[in-house]
């Protein structure tokens, strides 16, 4: 009872830098990802250890939950409507925040490991994450369209939830591995890892992962969006160069 | 062996890019199209952004066409002057194309468009083609040759023209127009028009169909060279990479297509080409009218 009041009030003061017993430190295998020509994604291995002054509480065991989130940005998402026989795509419906990718491993299940109040004011869940704000006044169902932008990109294997994928062993040290896919996207994204008791979070430490273009991507990339004229240009010429190198090599080999 | 498109920004199998170059490559040699209307829809269905699918298709049929050209220079199967008096067309057309475009863009009905043009325009070229090649298929069956268009209907327009290497003394207006209708839907469709510019030319113009191929494709890669240009510059999604793997492809599946043109017979060549077009017509038809399984797409960042 005590220590729940302590919790509380820890909770009430802040979240940033709580009187907890217990700290959550951890460590991640890269912070750094460069996309290569060949780049075919990414595994990066988090791992940590719980700090704690006093001995370990005996009434719930921890639960980490590690929650990775690729840069934040819009996505319109459109829905097909029936007109005159055909199917066609209504008017878009921005979804304001909706990361490029987003994964979160827990040691149990989502639901059971945070409570809703953690859950939101913490911003854990992809439910919290992706946020539909300011949605038109005429739309019947706005909810819909969030819930599609979720699906959509949960099937495209963009958004992914494990849970049972944290081990803790010994209630001290955890580890889990998250995977990035092929498609990733440039950006700086944050990895959280939280540290709970009884469904709510004790601490929080937080790691970022920049992930980056290099060599032959990132000079195509600067070049189509600094120099785009020349980019153009060279392209075409690229194109005719091509062409007829493959006519003149057709001349050499049937003759 | 899977490579990462920078623009596009998924990753993909290097070698269905080169072979889906390859493929379209072919029919653009065999047939004097660009392929862009087949190929377009084929990058959008493996996962690459339509914006940059179209952009960057436009960039490889530059490539697949002007090899083409030069195998057909050779063969002197252009007509240089018919070809300028078209390209004259087509550059006014697709300036009215860009401008088109754009208000529907703006209206954001640009897909729908985009797919009933295709719907539209593949149905009756596709039609109009197969009962002309099958037509032709059973005269030469009967031992007649297919019959020349002595009178055109064009004849009483002004700005006469001989062309010569098409075998035609007729009014420079029908040639341009027809350009122009092309670089319309070029710039609307995001293709290189070859697949109507082609049929026009032949039942329209009347072209001797020897030189047919050969001038469409001197057309086309001016037409699609100017596009490649205006989104680079304007939208930024002409991905590089993903065009170098399509135009290797490209570019060797259009030279042996040029090769094998002429060993296949003209009806027959007309025919399947008709089957395909029709093919692809039928599969957009449908797209438009099933019911869909996921009601829902995601479209980009906050552009449209």
């Amino acid at each position: 009872m005590k220590r729940g009041i302590v919790i509380l009030a820890a909770l009430l003061w802040g979240t940033a830098a709580p009187a907890a017993e217990e700290r959550v430190i951890a460590g991640l295998s890269q912070t750094h990802v460069s996309i290569t020509t060949d780049f075919s994604g990414s595994e990066i291995f988090i791992y940590g250890a719980i700090a704690r002054e006093a001995p370990k509480p005996r009434d719930w065991p921890p639960d980490i939950i590690v929650a990775v989130t690729g840069p934040l940005q819009p996505v319109t998402v459109r829905k097909k409507d029936r007109r005159f026989g055909i199917w066609v795509n209504g008017p878009g419906v921005e979804v304001d925040v909706a990361p490029s990718f987003y994964a979160v491993a827990t040691t149990r299940p989502f639901r059971d490991a945070i409570s809703w109040t953690d859950d939101l004011r913490y911003r854990v869940g992809l439910d919290q994450i992706v946020r539909l704000i300011g949605a038109p006044s005429d739309l019947k169902y706005p909810e819909e369209y969030r819930q599609a932008a979720i699906r959509l990109r949960r099937d495209a294997g963009l958004y992914v939830e494990l849970p049972g994928a944290v081990s803790v062993k010994d209630e001290t040290l955890f580890e889990t591995r998250i995977r990035l896919p092929a498609s990733l996207v440039e950006g700086t994204y944050s990895a959280r890892i939280f540290l709970l008791r009884n469904a709510s979070v004790i601490d929080v430490f937080e790691s970022s992962i920049e992930v980056e273009k290099v060599g032959l991507e990132k000079w195509i990339y600067t070049m189509a969006h600094e120099q785009a004229a020349l980019y153009g240009l060279m392209s075409i010429l690229v194109a005719l160069g091509a062409g007829w190198m493959a006519s003149a090599a057709f001349r050499v080999l049937l003759r | 062996m899977n490579i990462y498109l920078p623009i596009a920004e998924v990753s993909v199998n290097a070698f269905l890019l080169l072979g889906l170059g390859g493929g379209v490559g072919l029919l653009s040699g065999l047939f004097g199209v660009g392929g862009g209307f087949l190929m377009t829809p084929l990058l959008i269905l493996i996962g690459i952004p339509p914006a940059v699918a179209v952009a960057s298709e436009a960039n490889q049929i530059v490539a697949s066409s002007f090899s083409g050209v030069l195998a057909h220079w050779k063969r002197r199967t252009v007509d240089l002057k018919m070809g300028l008096v078209l390209l004259s067309g087509g550059i006014a057309g697709s300036a009215i194309g860009v401008q088109l475009f754009a208000t529907l863009r703006r209206i954001g009905q640009v897909e729908l468009l985009v797919s009933l043009c295709y719907v539209v325009f593949l149905g009756i070229v596709g039609a109009l083609m197969l009962v002309e090649s099958i037509r032709a298929l059973r005269q030469t069956k009967r031992g007649r040759a297919p019959r020349r268009r002595g009178h055109h209907w064009s004849h009483g327009l002004p700005f006469r023209m001989r062309f010569r290497a098409s075998n035609l003394y007729i009014s420079a207006i029908p040639p341009f127009l027809v350009g122009a209708l092309v670089g319309v839907l070029a710039a609307v469709m995001g293709v290189g028009g070859g697949f109507i510019m082609v049929p026009a030319m032949i039942y329209l113009l009347g072209m001797a169909t020897t030189v047919v191929v050969g001038t469409s494709l001197f057309q086309i890669m001016f037409v699609t060279g100017a596009t490649t240009l205006m989104h680079a510059m304007l939208n930024k999604t002409v991905d590089g990479l993903l065009a170098l793997l399509l135009l290797i492809g490209g570019v060797i599946g259009a030279q042996i297509g040029v090769r094998l043109g002429p060993k296949l017979r003209a009806e027959q060549l007309r025919a399947t080409m008709a089957l395909l077009v029709l093919l692809v017509c039928a599969k957009l038809a449908w797209d438009l009218v099933r019911t869909p399984v996921e009601f829902f797409t995601l479209g980009g960042g906050s552009v449209h």
